[in-house]
């Protein structure tokens, strides 16, 4: 059985009369996004101090790669912590130092390394997170998401095998949330890190992590993939499902995942309303190219818009539609079959080129110097679903029946809005 | 006659009203002496915060010390030699012309009463050099830098600038307090320098140029009265208040998230404000300590 990276065993820790954590056991694996959820107080940035080092249990161990921590040797210790970076909640940016200083900082303090090797290592970390214009600003002259690209960079530039997040979203707007989580996923492929985020409970979290650690009453209640935390029944889901789904709707008027599967079994499978009914799956094709080209806020804002109106468009025949991937739309038409849906979707993409065009996009070719902005792609797949099918069956058919319904090309000024 | 037990009824009740009686005595006897043990207590207890916090201090001063002779330190060394001295040198030059000058006029005044005018340099001069020019100095430094270096180190722990170096695995020790304890050790001596010259200036230009006393007879009397050991036993004391001011500066920020009266910005504030009075008392203390020394 492979050995966590990292793992808490009865881990106790308490200030005072205060117990944070109590006997917690976790274990987190390398190369994979781990997020640990809780409510709000629960001792999720505790646990994280714990793993780099800034806190130490009363009781228990936290081991790194199968070895206690406290048993090591100070050097042995050292160099196991310095394969980790952490990434604070407020960024925790030297304001009195540019964004090039401030990446510069651990390079220039912990190794000997020569200026002109700095020099590189952190304009390349800078030109990475798309900062080259800010380099030499101060964080006070950075809007937030610029801010939190500063403090990832400084946190890559030591090249550490396990990075942090100590709630990387708070206070942003949901698209800027879920823009800075989809720029932590893309950063672990591009550099290949473990990450370790402690989130409130958003969508995306869902989409980007490979396990969840809940923590809960001091302990860690659940540790898992996402998709066996939506089997998990514990009071902690509900509090949790309730802010998502408040914060699901709020991002895009979409139904939860969870919410979207409840209609359609009551809908759908209980046969209560026709003998079939049509699923149609939308794709955003590429959509990490586009992330490179355009970056992670503007990706979010057009994910947004499209499924609002994908929602909009399909509610008014009766649909729901759900978020079901970073890139992915469901949209399930209960009182149609697939000839129906097939005449549904043909008006659905007339409207969405219109809507498209005076809005965030602009049609292939009827813009100046086309070949300057990328081009999106968007798949739509139709499948006939009968009661007694199971969704994924129905949905997983309706991915492979997916062909390019549109072709859209960004406008600068419009992504912008 | 009903039993309770072996005891009869009645006298159980007498006995359980004696005992309550003797409770109700024993707990308002209690009470009493918790009362006067009550000043007692609090001064223990400040006592023992007191010296907790004089042996942090000490620890923190010690391994900041050690720190200084670390790699990489000269360049913030420097850069805080400039902050803390370079950047006080206009104030503390105008707080020691006017010094000097009120020296020189008071000084005038009172000697002219017996006759012995021609001794304002040497007044002047031992006054500044080994007295004013160190505590002055110390006192304008902490106003000027001591606040400062409070504030910002306060700030940096509060916005979790502190855990950051931390976890990039940078001592703060190292990289924040050594190089301004080095810088105010470096700083202190020279400044007070600057002091004395210029605060003998201030004496000659009231004492000489607007009372008229003999320009030769006071720096005639500077020179005769004024030897080595004064000059050195002023920069030990300045030394030693560089260290004192540094020290209680740098730790009064960097644990401003220990405070249990405040939080955020408002412990920012009462933390400057602590150290600065800590600073100044702690001068005064220290100038009488180190003279009955050095006497």
């Amino acid at each position: 059985m492979e050995t966590p990276l990292i793992e808490f065993k009865n881990v106790t820790k308490r200030f005072g009369q205060l117990t944070v954590l109590d006997q917690a056991d976790a274990k987190i694996y390398e190369g994979e996004i781990t997020t640990i959820i809780g409510l709000s107080g629960s001792g999720k940035s505790v646990f994280l101090k714990h793993i780099i080092g800034l806190l130490n249990p009363e009781d228990g161990a936290v081991l790194f790669r199968g070895k206690p921590l406290d048993e090591m040797k100070k050097k042995e210790r050292d160099a196991s912590l310095a394969q980790i970076s952490y990434m604070f909640q407020d960024n925790a940016l030297f304001d009195s130092m540019t964004i090039y200083e401030n990446v510069a900082l651990p390079l220039r303090e912990t190794t000997n390394l020569s200026k002109a090797e700095i020099d590189r290592r952190v304009m390349t970390r800078i030109e990475q997170m798309e900062l080259s214009e800010a380099a030499f600003k101060y964080p006070s002259e950075l809007s937030g998401g610029m801010q939190k690209r500063a403090a990832l960079a400084r946190a890559l530039v030591t090249d550490p095998r396990i990075v942090l997040f100590d709630e990387p979203t708070t206070g942003q707007d949901p698209v800027r949330e879920n823009a800075i989580l989809s720029m932590v996923a893309e950063n672990r492929k591009k550099f290949d890190f473990t990450a370790v985020l402690v989130s409130h409970a958003i969508p995306e979290v869902y989409f980007i992590s490979n396990r969840i650690l809940a923590l809960y009453d001091r302990k860690i209640v659940f540790q898992g993939s996402p998709e066996e935390f939506e089997n998990f029944d514990h009071p902690l889901k509900n509090e949790i499902r309730n802010s998502l789904e408040e914060l699901q709707e709020k991002l895009s008027g979409l139904y939860a995942k969870r919410q979207f599967k409840v209609r359609y079994h009551t809908e759908l499978q209980s046969g209560a309303l026709q003998e079939t009914y049509a699923v149609l799956v939308f794709t955003l094709k590429d959509m990490d190219t586009f992330v490179s080209k355009l970056g992670h806020e503007a990706i979010q804002k057009i994910l947004y818009s499209m499924g609002s109106f994908i929602d909009k468009h399909f509610s008014a025949v009766g649909g729901f539609s759900a978020r079901f991937g970073a890139d992915e739309f469901v949209t399930a038409l209960p009182y149609s079959d697939v000839k129906e849906a097939g005449a549904i979707l043909d008006s659905f993409v007339e409207d969405f080129q219109g809507w498209g065009s005076r809005n965030i996009l602009s049609w292939d070719g009827t813009e100046e110097a086309p070949h300057v902005y990328p081009e999106f792609v968007v798949l739509a797949g139709i499948a006939e679903g009968k009661p007694i099918e199971r969704m994924g069956d129905v949905i997983e058919f309706a991915r492979k029946q997916q062909k390019e319904i549109c072709r859209l090309r960004c406008r600068a000024t419009g992504v912008d809005r | 006659m009903k039993h309770v037990g072996a005891i009869p009824v009645e006298k159980a009740g007498n006995m359980r009203h004696t005992t309550e009686k003797n409770n109700l005595s024993e707990n308002q006897s209690m009470e009493q002496g918790a009362l006067l043990a009550r000043p007692f207590a609090v001064v223990g207890r400040r006592t023992i915060n007191w010296v907790n916090t004089l042996g942090a201090a000490a620890i923190f001063l010690v391994l900041a010390v050690l720190m200084i002779f670390r790699p990489k330190q000269w360049v913030k060394i420097i850069e805080q030699i400039y902050y803390i001295g370079a950047r006080s040198t206009t104030i503390i030059m105008l707080v020691a012309l006017f010094t000097g000058m009120v020296l020189g006029l008071q000084s005038y005044h009172a000697l002219s009463q017996f006759g012995t005018v021609g001794a304002v340099g040497t007044l002047v001069a031992l006054s500044l050099i080994r007295e004013l020019g160190p505590v002055l100095t110390a006192i304008m430094i902490t106003a000027r830098a001591g606040s400062a270096i409070t504030a910002e180190i306060g700030i940096q722990r509060i916005s979790e600038q502190i855990d950051a170096l931390d976890t990039m695995r940078i001592d703060p020790l190292r990289y924040l307090i050594s190089p301004r304890i080095a810088a105010s050790i470096i700083s202190f001596p020279f400044l007070t320098a600057l002091f004395d010259l210029v605060g003998i200036i201030g004496g000659f230009i009231s004492g000489v140029m607007l009372m008229g006393a003999n320009a030769g007879t006071f720096f005639y009397r500077i020179q005769a009265s004024v030897d080595m050991k004064d000059v050195t036993d002023g920069f030990i004391k300045s030394m030693v208040f560089a260290v004192i001011v540094a020290t209680v500066c740098c730790f009064q920020g960097y644990f401003v998230h220990m405070r249990t009266d405040s939080r955020g910005a408002k412990s920012v504030g009462l933390s400057t404000t602590a150290a600065v009075v800590t600073s100044c008392a702690l001068i005064l203390v220290a100038d009488y300590v180190v003279t009955s020394l050095l006497i």
